[in-house]
């Protein structure tokens, strides 16, 4: 009994029993874990496992359906996130909870306020921000509204939030997902001198090397259940990543040598810049040539996604060239994305739910989305329901999208599924050119194995495929050459045969490497 | 000295039209700044004054007419709070349902309690010993300067001679703003209509402040059609709101969401139509422009303020937008 | 997820009919503290609105509106806007058929001018609604208030046209000169009674014909009609409607102009039809009306002509109200407001509860069957 006891008193956190359901879903199934004060606990996972609704049940976000929540080994019911920052948790959220047009300040200030006036409390905030700065090396401008601060400032002020608050159980959700190589360095070696100090770090990620590099112990999630907690200098990347999903991992996809033919895409010079100022893309000069796959590595944000819908028409050319098989956009003469895609050009977008379906309408007007005005589609006024339908029963069978019922609404498909039904959409029509977003986002492992063969069968039959992706592994296993990009430039191109995840994690953080200077060399020589 | 008399009478009028637009302007800020839109000021203002006449005239005071005003626009905001923040419904549908229930309920009831066709009755009747109107204040030494040439017009026509609840709006601007930027609960305020998750997981309720919000909101809206039916009329009128709470909105829009903006908005609203009032129609160079131009200008600016082609009107950015806590 | 289970007649049918019974048991409430028993109220209303030929004609008469104001909210609704300005456009269509009979009336033959006038009562409705849908799709200003604006807009436009231009010189009244009687929309039991069928005299008039006929066109346009689904791409997922190479502001200006042109046919039932000639504020109310019975109908064509004529009866049956017990016909506004509401406002409070319900009903039932085999 005291030596249990014992055991509770060293842990920050203890889960007992946590279980949780949205409707069908249940999210978190009987998850127990114990997390030791003053470490690093990482948890990992694919896309979809839990973790993020795990610690939303920690930080008060969501309320468990069942189980008990320890904190320093006594039981506290977590019903709202103010609970949660009583009890010493602090939360770096995916997506930050930032007031923008606020300044660091006010957003510290924020629901921590000292009394009714707001004065004083600012002035209280302003003297521990300086002095948690300086313990940490967390530097932030106090006064410029937030909206003008770089992402990883604006991860700061999260951290410096927590902080304020007392935090003694920092949780970090994917906090590298958004962040250059240098920054999650920068970040890593915060929550090192927050664990001597003697704070509780839990850091959420799907990235394997950073729980190796960064953790103490890890938990590994899979389809909502907790399967395994290690050490982490008694464990691999290997064996991580068998753990997550289950069996072993192809690391690489079978595939032939590519026979690169012409160009299908070539652009020069592309400059995009937003609405608010920023250059998104920054003078890109690329080509892809038929029967070859060209893939786009980067952090998230870095400008892939404008350059796929440039490419795709969504956004307009603002300078620079593009010849999109056999013919040339340029600022004078744009083409929007039916135009594009009547040169046979197809797009399968990053997000499905935001651009590839529409979530309320059947399986088969979503199939037709971009090509609703084709003729087989339409009569003169009417459109033709059965031919649709029909047409999309066929292509449901063809690619083996479950249920196969068109008359199905989108959203109540599966991720894969819906997926396949937006590649089978977009292959369907047999484009020259395939450019192809973040392909196996939110997709089960069947899937990712189904699509990787499809993308690749697309080259075989001699394609031009543009791919983009935020999954290093995913890149390095079906791309030919690898362009990286950096703050809306190419960084450098690397032969996939030449590439590893050290070359690209520095070209990623805008570092070209000699060997691969020396390649360009060669290849410009 | 003609010109100047006229022109005095035109901002005595201002004031007197921009009052009720003041207190809904601000009644409106507080409920848009976190986040809810609203389109319900009108009826807000309706239901009050109808209830604010009747409470009057049965009590034979002001006050508690001005109490009761004030009540029944709180559970008309609280009805509307009910829709958007307990059950994430539309926020312009429960506007319209706010709107159009205040105008069937005020001329039901009316009609069922008073007989005399939707109006209550007239709030000064000295036959039956009724006299429940706020009556105009005099400031002090308004009666002995109001010989003096020029001071004489400003102070005592322009500034003294109002009703109480003039000077109050005027009062509750800065109020207001020092509320909204020099307090914890205009920050959090602020913070719900901007990005109500992050409020959320800064242990602040959301639903807690919106309905806070709103409260405030029907008490300002309240104020405002107290004010027509009690002190203005003395007695309430089918639909006399006419459009005031929609012409609020467009002040609030016009002033950016911010107090003096509102305010200012208010005041230029308030001269149009007091010039409006006075003139059937006004030359300009020769050219006439008839009443109804001067009564839609207001409107016209509006869209075209929206439109961006005279500086730009960012709305907080979560509004009409309910909150719902998302899933991963 | 929990849809996936839940079969749609539970959203097409039950959860609607709660909404209702809900608005109606409030009402109810109101009707009581008025001293007048609900029940007896319906009846009286029930009498006064179908009772005789006169009582629907009339109730049929404010349906022929209803259908094309609702119709107008519902379109632009597909699109994902609030078209609030449908009193302004129907009041400007009124002018634009008021300038046709107004100026051809007399001139030409009827069957010329009717397809004039149901042109132009489109076009200027249309209109009205073209610079709030340019400025949303172009400018981004937000449709609701420049509708709520472009509704004061026009009722100060119209008056100024009334006074100043279309008042006949010399009259006391602000209201246009009558239009020639051969342009008059023939009134229904002058139609039928020309097929020997006798009808007391209403207002109801042959815009009936057109109203439903619109319902029907509304419904192809929508579902069957590549421009239908530019509109329901665009109100569903405006970007993934920009990736499907859908031009949104074309797409939002088409669905507005379909709308404004709706509301604009208001005027020919009411103006063309019954009153003929321009009065001040004709509309009065009835564009917003449409926000209740789009709500109700759940934008769906057949759906909207079925609450136009629910609410049809209530506008007539109101009427009848007032005779029998005295009391402000505006009591009917209440029923509306609350329609709008808690088929509106409050539309999810009911949903949890009965797919809850529905959910433990159906396991239920499974868990018995299960048993008994």
């Amino acid at each position: 009994m005291t030596a249990q006891t014992d055991v509770a008193a060293q842990m920050a956190i203890e889960l007992r029993g946590i279980d949780k359901r949205f409707g069908a879903v249940h999210a978190n199934k009987h998850i127990d874990l114990q997390v030791e004060k003053g470490t690093i606990h990482g948890i990992v996972g694919e896309n979809g496992a839990g973790k993020s609704t795990l610690m939303s049940i920690i930080y008060g976000f969501y309320e468990a359906d069942e189980g008990d929540i320890l904190i320093d080994g006594k039981v506290t019911r977590i019903t709202d996130s103010k609970i949660a920052i009583a009890s010493g948790i602090g939360m770096v959220h995916q997506h930050f909870m930032l007031i923008q047009n606020m300044t660091a300040l006010e957003n510290v200030v924020l629901g921590a306020e000292r009394g009714f006036l707001i004065n004083e409390s600012m002035d209280h905030a302003r003297a521990e921000l300086v002095r948690l700065a300086k313990e940490y090396g967390l530097d932030v401008p106090l006064d410029v509204p937030v909206e003008r601060l770089s992402v990883g400032l604006q991860q700061r002020i999260e951290i410096l939030k927590a902080l304020y608050r007392g935090a003694r159980i920092l949780i970090l959700d994917e906090p590298t997902g958004v962040l250059t190589p240098q920054e999650t360095e920068h970040l890593f070696k915060v929550l090192d001198s927050l664990k001597e100090q003697g704070t509780t770090v839990m850091l959420i990620t799907h990235k394997l090397q950073e729980i190796m590099a960064a953790t103490d112990n890890v938990s590994v999630m899979r389809r909502g259940e907790m399967v395994a907690h290690v050490k982490t200098r008694e464990t691999s990347r290997e064996q991580l990543a068998e753990l997550m999903v289950g069996r072993k991992v192809l690391l690489r996809v079978e595939k032939g040598e590519p026979n690169p033919a012409e160009k299908l895409l070539e652009v020069e010079g592309l400059t995009w810049t937003a609405s608010d100022g920023v250059v998104k893309l920054d003078n890109v000069n690329l080509n892809v040539r038929a029967g070859e796959i060209v893939g786009i590595a980067g952090v998230s944000g870095n400008g892939q996604s404008e350059l796929l819908d440039v490419l795709s028409g969504i956004k307009n050319v603002q300078s620079g060239t593009i010849r999109l098989n056999g013919h040339e956009i340029n600022q004078g003469h744009q083409l929007n994305p039916s135009q594009v895609r009547d040169i046979k050009v197809g797009h399968i977008p990053e997000d499905r739910h935001k651009m590839g379906l529409i979530n309320s309408f059947n399986a088969d007007e979503a199939f037709i989305l971009g090509f609703h005005r084709k003729p087989e589609y339409n009569g003169k006024i009417f459109t033709k329901r059965q031919a649709i339908n029909r047409d999309c029963a066929e292509k449901m069978d063809k690619w083996d999208v479950r249920p196969q019922d068109p008359n199905l609404k989108t959203a109540n498909f599966s991720g894969g599924n819906q997926q396949k039904l937006v590649i089978a959409r977009e292959m369907e029509q047999d484009p020259d050119v395939l450019l192809v977003g973040q392909p196996t986002r939110g997709v089960d492992i069947g899937a990712i194995e189904a699509i990787h063969n499809r993308i690749i069968q697309m080259r075989d039959k001699g394609k031009a495929v543009l791919l983009v992706s935020v999954e290093l592994e995913e890149i390095m296993s079906l791309a030919d050459r690898i362009l990286v990009m950096f703050d809306g430039k190419i960084v450098g191109e690397v032969p996939a045969s030449k590439a590893n995840e050290q070359i690209l994690g520095l070209m990623m953080a805008n570092i070209v490497p000699d060997e691969v200077k020396a390649l360009q060399q060669e290849a410009s020589a | 000295m003609e010109a100047f008399n006229s022109l005095i009478l035109i901002l005595d009028a201002t004031l007197r039209v921009a009052t009720p637009l003041i207190f809904a302007a601000l009644a409106g800020m507080f409920s848009e700044r976190t986040g809810i839109v609203n389109i319900a000021l009108e009826g807000k203002i309706l239901a009050s004054a109808f209830a604010g006449a009747a409470a009057a005239y049965v009590t034979n005071s002001p006050w508690m007419g001005l109490l009761a005003g004030v009540m029944v626009s709180v559970v008309f905001a609280w009805m509307h709070a009910f829709a958007t923040v307990t059950h994430n419904g539309d926020h312009v549908v429960s506007g319209m349902a706010i709107n159009i229930l205040a105008a069937g309920l005020t001329a039901a009831l009316g009609n069922f309690w008073f007989k005399q066709g939707g109006n209550t009755p007239n709030l000064v009747d000295p036959f039956n010993d009724i006299d429940a109107r706020f009556s105009p204040i005099t400031l002090p030494f308004a009666d002995q300067l109001a010989d003096v040439p020029v001071i004489g017009g400003l102070y005592s026509e322009l500034i003294s001679g109002h009703f109480l609840l003039v000077y109050i709006a005027l009062a509750a601007v800065p109020v207001c703003w020092w509320v909204m930027f020099r307090t914890r609960f205009g920050l959090r305020m602020r913070a719900v209509g901007e990005n109500p998750s992050a409020v959320d997981t800064a242990g602040i309720s959301v639903a807690g402040m919106r309905y806070l919000s709103l409260t405030i909101c029907g008490v300002l809206a309240g104020l405002a059609g107290v004010y027509l039916s009690v002190a203005v009329t003395a007695q309430f009128l089918p639909n006399m709101s006419a459009g005031k709470g929609y012409m609020a909105l467009a002040a609030l829009i016009f002033g950016k969401w911010r107090p003096r903006g509102a305010l200012l908005a208010c005041l230029m609203f308030g001269i149009l139509q007091a010039i409006a009032d006075r003139s059937q129609g006004v030359s300009l160079g020769g050219f006439a422009i008839p009443v109804q131009a001067i009564e839609a200008l207001p409107y016209v600016l509006t869209v075209v303020l929206l439109a961006g082609f005279i500086g730009k009107a960012i709305p907080p950015k979560a509004i009409g937008r309910p909150y719902v806590k998302e899933r991963e | 997820m929990s849809q996936q289970h839940v079969p749609a007649w539970i959203h097409v049918i039950v959860i609607p009919l709660a909404n209702i019974l809900l608005a109606s048991f409030a009402a109810g409430l109101v009707f009581l503290y008025l001293d007048i028993n609900p029940l007896d109220a319906v009846s009286t209303m029930a009498y006064g609105a179908f009772g005789d030929s006169y009582g629907w004609g009339y109730t049929l008469y404010y349906t022929t509106s209803f259908i094309f104001t609702g119709l107008a909210v519902a379109v632009a609704f597909h699109c994902g806007l609030f078209n609030i300005g449908g009193e302004g456009q129907a009041y400007i269509g009124a002018l634009g058929v008021g300038l046709v009979c107004l100026g051809l009336g007399g001139h030409v033959p009827f069957i010329i001018l009717l397809p004039i006038s149901i042109i132009a009562a489109g076009v200027f409705g249309a209109a009205w609604a073209l610079i709030p849908a340019w400025l949303q799709a172009y400018r981004g200003s937000h449709i609701v208030i420049t509708t709520i604006m472009f509704n004061f807009i026009a009722s100060a436009l119209m008056g100024y046209l009334l006074v100043e231009v279309l008042k006949p010189v010399g009259t006391m009244s602000v209201e246009s000169a009558v239009f020639d009687q051969a342009s008059w929309i023939p009134k229904m039991w002058e139609v039928l009674g020309f097929f020997g069928i006798d009808l007391q005299k209403s207002p109801l008039n042959l815009s009936i014909v057109w109203a439903i006929l619109c319902a029907a066109g509304v419904y192809y346009f929508i579902w069957q009609t590549r421009w239908g689904y530019e509109i329901r791409s665009t109100g569903q997922n405006s970007s993934a409607a920009e990736y499907a190479g859908i031009n949104l502001g074309k797409t939002v200006v088409l669905a507005m102009l379909v709308s404004g042109m709706l509301a604009g046919f208001f005027a020919l039932n009411v103006v063309q039809g019954e009153a003929h000639q321009i009065k001040l504020s004709l509309v009065n109310g009835m564009g917003f009306t449409g926000i209740a019975v789009a709500l109700m109908g759940r934008n769906h064509p057949l759906g909207i002509v079925i609450a136009s004529l629910l609410f049809g009866f209530l506008y007539q049956g109101g009427g009848e109200l007032q005779f029998e017990y005295g009391v402000d016909p505006r009591i009917i506004v209440v029923l509306q407001g609350l329609v709008i509401l808690f088929s509106g406002a409050l539309e999810k409070m009911m949903k949890h509860p009965i797919e809850k319900l529905y959910l433990k009903l159906a396991s239920g039932s499974k868990k018995s069957a299960a048993a008994e085999a």
